[in-house]
């Protein structure tokens, strides 16, 4: 059997032990975009850093489907992603800081977080400059023909660009192994999504190039899972790209100090009842999965993690002003 | 005096430019099957090939997965191009006109110019975006536009603009092979001009103008279409005795400042030439170098005599008022021997403010 195929028909489903393990993800990511407004206070990051607090399931679930050939490109609000494909704190820390361990050795920050070596092929500052990253990368899959596929993680801001209407429609023309995942926060800084598009279900987009899309409740980690897993086979099988919508919230600002009057109250906190972290806990405590006292633990552990990332961090010089002049090209 | 010739391997025959350009992608394809060709109607358009023939016979040679004729999708055939660079491709992704570079400029000034660097050397980018610029008789505004300048002045992109056969097929080799990205522009006047190129090719380094015609009394820097126009004058003015040096930048990015510098010191005299709009053009850029560098040896202003600050007009009448010609070079160059800037309309309104 061909590796194409066996990867097509892996089975879908997660076993209770290991949606234990993704609670403990979304943990750290949570814990990781948490110290945020931390870092800026003491002027330890500078520029622009944004969290997906409220947004762990779409990272953790997607990445979750996929195998370790795969790649993904990510958006400003990517320290999740990064984290879900397996990219090490202590250096996107680093990153974060400015400092010499970064991914990028301090040159990128963190709107510009990369880990080639893990797949994870850079959080962008441009809102939907991820698509053609994306389908250049699912193009050279398509070429060397192993069956890995790329994930494009994106924004319902993003979905409005043009470039995302003609990278849909070359990756359904050329069946790119391409997975296409909009994470429909409702909001594009202060533009409500409703707003900014007249049609309610991002997904039916999909059917003006002929594949499927799918909506998908972006605060259940299985759902999320389920989808991206059904979109991966396809695209490894070389049937071409899905659209996967996951409905999410983003529980804080644009970044920190937003002041956020374009939101509503009451629809926040219908949102944030609805905590993704919170939700897969409760699941797994009622299941006998895990014990009550080990998602305390479990958030204690990320938030040590987080601290010892922090250290790891700070131990790493800036990068030598020499280093400005550095890899402009190859 | 750098190497001037192009390439030494093979056995030279007369070919045209375009005939080069598709010498060069078709060896490079043979070469390297990472190699792979994005564009609008590359592939089957007329009897193949593109607008400009350049690819022709490559779909029959390499099949339709590496010579992909895209939808009319600038962004996204450029955006692809650039991720499938940063994930190991060699794409020749190509634009049908530069003008048509504004609809791709995220990719381009965002994405590839910036990966490598911001990303802290994790990629590379080996891209080549090949178009063409210039006037051609007719055109008008929005397909005759010399952009190069746009591109110029992003830390990241390569820039190269073959004015001969030989360069046009040992620079493309260059550029496919280079690491980085390179925008490669070619012009649409020249594609069927004829010149001898090599068999299989070496790659002709950037950053190595060529001194096109040695001479004493003024160095003209140009490019392309200019470039053989400006030859054209200096020999005319051969025969009054007047000796014109004039060197083919070839590529702008990187630019062989030492060339143009030596060259000045012989001749103390200076004029840039392009058919790009004066205004912002790399005109500055060349003349910058040769103030910081040269000053004390320049004999009066530097002159250029580039395109007017005008989009380009349609009508046959129109288009030579902002394209400079033979005449306007020439009266340019007379103009700085005699240690002044010109005062024909083109001049004038070309330095416009």
């Amino acid at each position: 059997m061909s590796r194409v195929a066996a990867r097509a028909q892996r089975p879908a489903g997660l076993a209770p032990r290991r949606l234990a393990e993704l609670l403990a993800t979304m943990q750290r990511i949570r814990a990781f975009d948490s110290i945020l407004p931390r870092l800026y206070s003491a002027a330890l990051t500078r520029g622009s850093s944004h969290a997906a607090i409220g947004q762990e399931a779409v990272a953790v679930g997607a990445c979750e489907a996929l195998e370790p050939g795969d790649l993904i490109t990510s958006t400003h609000r990517g320290h999740g992603h990064a984290l879900a494909k397996g990219a090490d704190m202590g250096r996107m820390m680093a990153e974060l800081l400015g400092r010499e361990a970064g991914f990028c050795r301090g040159k990128g920050g963190s709107m510009h977080i990369a880990d080639f070596a893990a797949g994870m092929l850079g959080a962008n500052g441009i809102v939907g400059g991820g698509f053609g990253l994306a389908g250049g990368a699912a193009l050279t899959l398509q070429q060397r023909g192993a069956g890995d596929v790329v994930v494009c993680f994106f924004g319902d801001g993003a979905i409005n660009q043009g470039a995302f209407h003609e990278v849909a429609n070359m990756a359904a023309i050329w069946r790119l192994p391409l997975v296409l995942l909009c994470e429909n926060n409702q909001f594009a800084m202060s533009a409500v999504i409703s707003q900014m598009t007249a049609v309610e279900d991002l997904a039916v987009r999909a059917s003006s190039y002929g594949f499927p899309g799918v909506s998908v409740d972006g605060m259940d980690v299985p759902a999320v899972h389920a989808a991206v897993a059904q979109a991966r086979a396809r695209a490894a099988a070389g049937d071409g790209p899905t659209l996967v919508v996951a409905a999410t919230y983003r529980f804080e600002g644009h970044f920190s100090g937003d002041l956020m009057k374009y939101r509503d109250a009451e629809e926040a906190a219908r949102w944030r009842a609805r905590d993704p972290i919170a939700a897969l806990a409760r699941q797994l405590v009622a299941d006998g999965v895990i014990a009550e006292a080990d998602v305390e633990a479990g958030r204690a552990a990320a938030e040590r993690e987080v601290e010892e990332a922090l250290e790891f961090a700070k131990a790493s010089p800036l990068p030598d002003p020499s280093q400005a002049y550095e890899d402009l090209h190859a | 005096m750098p190497d001037q010739r192009a390439g030494a391997a093979g056995a030279p025959r007369t070919i045209t430019y375009a005939a080069a350009l598709n010498e060069a992608l078709r060896e490079e394809m043979a070469r390297d099957e990472d190699v792979v060709l994005l564009g609008q109607d590359i592939a089957v358009w007329g009897d193949g090939g593109g607008v400009f023939t350049v690819t022709r016979g490559l779909v029959e040679a390499y099949g339709a997965a590496r010579v992909r004729d895209t939808p009319v999708s600038e962004e996204g055939l450029v955006g692809i191009a650039v991720g499938a660079a940063a994930t190991g491709l060699r794409p020749v992704a190509e634009l049908m006109y530069f003008d048509f570079v504004t609809l791709a400029m995220d990719p381009l000034v965002n994405q590839a110019a910036k990966l490598r660097y911001m990303f802290g050397g994790q990629t590379r980018v080996p891209l080549v975006l090949r178009s063409n610029v210039g006037a051609s008789g007719g055109k008008a505004a929005q397909h005759s536009q010399s952009l190069e300048s746009i591109i110029q002045h992003v830390p990241g992109l390569k820039l190269a603009l073959p004015s001969t056969p030989a360069d046009a097929k040992a620079l493309l080799v260059a550029a496919i092979r280079d690491d980085n990205p390179v925008i490669f522009l070619e012009h649409k006047l020249l594609y069927f001009a004829k010149g001898e190129v090599d068999g299989p090719q070496a790659p002709l380094p950037f950053g190595r103008a060529a001194v096109v015609r040695p001479g004493r009394d003024l160095t003209v820097v140009a490019s392309q279409v200019m470039m053989h126009r400006a030859v054209g004058v200096a020999e005319r003015l051969a025969a009054e005795g007047i000796e014109v040096e004039v060197i083919d930048v070839r590529t702008l990015v990187p630019l062989d400042v030492e060339t143009i510098v030596a060259s000045v010191a012989r001749t103390h005299r200076l004029l840039i030439c392009h058919e790009a709009v004066a205004r912002g053009g790399w005109a500055g850029e060349v003349a910058m170098h040769v103030v910081e560098e040269a000053f004390d040896e320049l004999d009066g202003p530097i002159v250029r005599v580039c395109g007017a600050n005008f989009p380009v007009p349609y009508a046959g009448s129109l288009e030579p008022m902002v394209i400079p010609g033979a005449d306007q070079i020439e009266a340019g160059i007379r103009a700085a021997l005699d240690g002044r800037v010109p005062d024909d309309a083109l001049h004038r309104v070309a330095a416009g403010r």
